[in-house]
């Protein structure tokens, strides 16, 4: 792949005319996907795919091209001087865009991760066995993943990786579900049968009866897992300079009315355990680690480097949407063998479903319950509960009603499989509420 | 009042002149057929090109020009009754040989596990042709003309300096499809789509509001060019931004239970998540567990749930012309034609394709859907639709004592039986002794599936009809985001809860 990818680049740059400027973006995949339903398989395949998207700039003005590789050189160069021609004929006609900004030559990279992954034969019988006697239904996405950029200034990235990942649920005959995510680069079978066994002990709490809750405020405990999916809003309208700056942004009472969160809730963009590629699709390496919010103050948004020349502003090299993609939660005191004890009585939140902003000024997240959660009283496990949905503010969550942080963190793989595998983590701990409102 | 005047094209408006033959297939399929080399019970060979061109104008400058395709094939195996696929941008004989060589040995070890024993009747042969009406062809607007429209539109969007920012946005799709098979298919349907957006968004501070055509890029639709009536645009425009002011000082909604009149833009994703999703019968048959859910609805339920008032009629219709997922053909081949989902308010048929009619024994439609050619088909929506009633948009706002209109999808969430929903939109009216009073802003309102639509207590007719879709409708494992859409009268239901912001 990056052969293809150098190859085409090289050919593409070398095709320019004076004053234009290029950026090439690659992203492609050698990936195996089984589909798991009733502990057997639904639907198998392969999918080879790789995409280049063009940046075109031309005389204060930019477009935007794209097509699949096809790894043939011959029809590959044709299909991207077809998008030099179109881009070079089109930027006469689009007006001019004051903030576009130029390729730089900030120096290369190359990082390839080697790795004695799953092999796409052997994957069928490494899965299903140690799941024999559970209702097992999933996804295996594993192979290969391809990352590179390039400019007509001679700056060029690669970044590929060998990884798996196996996203799954276990399920009661009564349909209450456990939730496992098993992923990695070096294939390790005990280490899958092992978690396995963990997620299937998980499954037996969830044979009592569930209770129906009432809506109200709860003292709750969120899961690692929990945590992340409240993080992943902070992507969406959130901590994105120009969300701030167009008005469409949760953090608004933050940047406007300094409200802070709780002094114990502390988040950075940290890019040191290599789970993504540091460049983002201009091409732009990112500092190894940005504070974002520190003990409870906005420090820093995510700054594209568009956004800091329309508003003004350093580019801290943030993706082109400025959502996080690598980010990491600090630490607390709280050891989770202590969390039931700690948390008497309320509930213990091991997932969360659908998230979506009720009232993005006001902080105001509903979402719902899902797999394994439970009631908890006198520190004890009780039951599972019945789905309820929640409706809160993260100026609470993470603000005033914030009362502990778990000591250690745990590192949630992006699974996504949207156009094509996804990269990045979320890395955070759990968090005890004191005060969290379910509403239907 | 409402404001769907320019959504009113009716089917008999298309004459289907200036068809444009731009083909972008130029791989002869049938020749790669008979490349596979490998003893398969069946084969398939599903072509997609599809282009897709951006343009959007953000605060008076273009933030996007673009355009980007995809071009593949999904070789499609049947061996001992498991399906293996790969998909594949080597369109060579050989690319194909050596594809359908790596589906056959997936399926080979795969089919000692399969959850379902197929046979080649899965994949029915059919052979025909779709394209999607038109009058003019996208290249009758050029990048040029249209990124004109677009900053005019965004001129008239600011109306105000309290709009803090101001966006426009067109996206123009064409896709061609292909389908050939061993047991005789070949299908050949050529899209032409667009997706138009008109958004302001005035804010004092924290105190901020967004106002959008449609909500969440709703306004989408298989059409040609002649949708961009300049004028009508910056009209909407301008409405847009003053609507958007309006509700930087509007009351909030009240909180409480009462009435809600709910307008077709909003209607469209409440079929979309308590009445779609819900009746996938992949997703009935626990395939979709994982990721998306469950669902509420049982196989049994077929014929006898009484899903909704005896009002509520729901089809899935591929044949309404210009609703963004019309077509012939599902990916499956299986001929698409119009069906009753819910009749007199009572589950009729299911959301099923071939596959899930043969594992579950229940009748379907031709729903069987990937998103491109590097995804296998799952069970999707189409064109889901609630039939248009009896009353006039007064008449049904002249029931209400007291209540809430609401237009304008801005929030979504609902859990993975699709049994608790809670929707937020964008813009509200109070209802006054059944006169629309007062602007409101933060329009919330919550509730369960059946019991809502069991609520359903008015429903609008022709002249309250819109038709919109979502390109965003996200489901499967791997994910695939595919297009769909809803058409729907304004409806009014009885005793909801309704809340406003914090």
């Amino acid at each position: 792949m990056e052969q293809i990818f150098n190859n085409l680049s090289e050919s593409l740059f070398s095709d320019l005319k004076k004053g234009e400027e290029v950026i090439l973006s690659f992203s492609g995949e050698n990936s195996q996907f089984i589909r798991f339903n009733n502990g057997s398989v639904r639907q198998t395949g392969l999918v080879d795919d790789a995409e280049i998207e063009l940046k075109f700039i031309s005389n204060g003005r930019i477009c935007g091209g794209g097509f699949t590789v096809s790894g043939n050189l011959d029809v590959d160069l044709k299909r991207g001087r077809q998008e030099i021609l179109r881009m070079r004929q089109e930027s006469s006609q689009i007006p001019i865009d004051p903030f576009l900004v130029l390729p730089t030559n900030s120096g290369s990279s190359h990082e390839v991760k080697k790795s004695d992954g799953l092999k796409f034969e052997n994957s069928v019988d490494a899965i299903l066995p140690a799941m024999a006697g559970v209702d097992f239904v999933g996804i295996l996405a594993n192979g290969k993943m391809f990352r590179g950029n390039a400019n007509s200034v001679g700056q060029k990235h690669w970044f590929e990786t060998d990884s798996y990942s196996l996203d799954y649920s276990l399920v009661t005959p009564d349909h209450q579900m456990v939730k496992g995510s098993f992923s990695g680069t070096d294939w390790d079978q005990k280490g899958y049968e092992e978690y396995v066994e963990r997620s299937k002990r998980k499954l037996v709490l969830m044979e009592r009866k569930p209770i129906q809750m009432k809506t109200g405020d709860y003292r709750t405990w969120f899961e690692s897992a929990a945590v992340s999916d409240f993080l992943g809003m902070f992507s969406w309208n959130g901590i994105s300079e120009a969300s701030l700056r167009q008005g469409c942004s949760g953090f608004g009472k933050m940047r406007h009315n300094d409200t802070r969160l709780s002094p114990k809730f502390s988040i950075v963009e940290d890019f040191s355990p290599g789970f993504c590629p540091k460049f983002n699709s201009d091409g732009e390496v990112a500092p190894n680690s940005l504070a974002l919010i520190e003990n409870g103050m906005l420090k820093n948004t995510l700054v594209s480097s568009r956004s800091a020349k329309e508003y003004g502003l350093s580019s801290n090299y943030a993706e082109s949407g400025e959502y996080l993609r690598s980010p990491k939660m600090s630490t607390g005191t709280l050891s989770h063998d202590d969390v039931v004890k700690t948390l008497d009585k309320g509930l213990f939140l091991s997932n969360i479903h659908y998230l979506n902003w009720s009232d993005n000024p006001g902080g105001r997240i509903t979402g719902l319950t899902r797999y394994a959660c439970f009631w908890v009283e006198g520190g004890e496990i009780v039951a599972p509960i019945e789905t309820m949905r929640f409706d809160d503010s993260f100026y609470r969550f993470f603000g005033d009603q914030l009362v502990d942080v778990e000591d250690s963190q745990t590192v949630n793989p992006e699974v996504g499989t949207y156009g094509g595998r996804s990269l990045g983590a979320t890395t955070c701990p759990g968090i005890l509420v004191d005060s969290f409102s379910l509403t239907l | 009042m409402l404001h769907y005047s320019y959504l009113g094209f009716k089917a008999s408006f298309y004459k289907q002149i200036n068809r444009e033959k731009k083909m972008k297939l130029d791989v002869d399929v049938k020749k790669l057929l008979g490349a596979v080399d490998v003893p398969a019970d069946w084969v398939g060979i599903r072509e997609v090109y599809e282009a897709h061109t951006p343009r959007m104008i953000r605060d008076g400058v273009p933030v996007v020009n673009a355009s980007s395709a995809t071009h593949g094939i999904m070789v499609e195996v049947l061996v001992n009754g498991q399906f293996g696929y790969f998909g594949t941008p080597d369109m060579t004989p050989s690319g194909i040989s050596k594809a359908a060589r790596s589906a056959f040995k997936q399926a080979e070890i795969a089919s000692k596990h399969a959850v379902f024993e197929f046979d080649q009747s899965a994949r029915p042969a059919h052979k025909g042709t779709f394209t999607s009406p038109f009058i003019k062809d996208r290249n009758s607007l050029s990048a040029g003309n249209l990124n004109e429209i677009l900053l005019e539109a965004y001129n008239h969007l600011k109306v105000s300096d309290k709009i803090v920012s101001a966006s426009t946005l067109c996206q123009v799709i064409e896709s061609n499809f292909k389908f050939v098979s061993s047991n005789g298919s070949d299908i050949h349907q050529d899209f032409l789509m667009f997706e138009f957006d008109l958004s302001a968004t005035a804010a004092d501070g924290s105190n901020q509001q967004t106002r959008t055509f449609g909500g969440m890029r709703g306004t989408c639709r298989q059409m040609g060019m002649e949708y961009f009536d300049k004028y009508e645009i910056y009209a909407n425009a301008t409405r847009i931004g003053e609507q958007a002011i309006e509700l930087l000082d509007a009351d909030d909604c009240p909180t409480g239970e009462m009435d809600l009149v709910i307008a077709p833009d909003q209607m469209m994703l409440q079929i979309h998540e308590s009445i779609g999703h819900a009746l996938e019968v992949d997703r009935i048959l626990g395939d979709e567990r994982n990721y998306a859910g469950w669902s509420f609805v049982k196989l049994e339920d077929f014929g006898t749930l009484k899903y909704g008032s005896d009002l509520m009629n729901i089809t899935f219709d591929p044949t309404l012309e210009s609703e963004y997922a019309s077509y012939a053909y599902d990916d499956g081949g299986l001929k698409a034609t119009k069906e009753h989902l819910i009749k007199d308010g009572v589950l009729v048929r299911g959301l099923g394709g071939q596959e899930s009619q043969i594992r579950s024994g229940l009748e379907g439609v031709a729903n069987f859907r990937a998103s491109s050619w590097n995804r296998a088909p799952i069970d999707r929506m189409a064109n889901i639709n609630l039939e248009p009633g009896s009353l006039s948009f007064d008449q049904l706002i002249a029931e209400v004592e007291y209540g809430v209109y609401v237009e304008s999808n801005k929030s979504w969430s609902i859990d993975d039986y699709r049994n608790k929903f809670q929707f937020g939109c964008e813009y509200g009216r109070l209802i006054e002794n059944g006169k629309l009073t007062k602007t409101l802003k933060n329009p919330n309102y919550r509730g369960v599936s059946t019991p809502f639509w069991n609520s359903l207590k008015g429903v609008g007719n022709e002249e309250t009809f819109g038709i919109y879709g979502t390109p965003n409708c996200g489901k499967g494992e791997p994910n695939q985001v595919i297009r769909v859409g809803h058409a729907s009268p304004a409806c009014l239901f009885d005793k909801i809860q309704v809340f406003g912001g914090v």
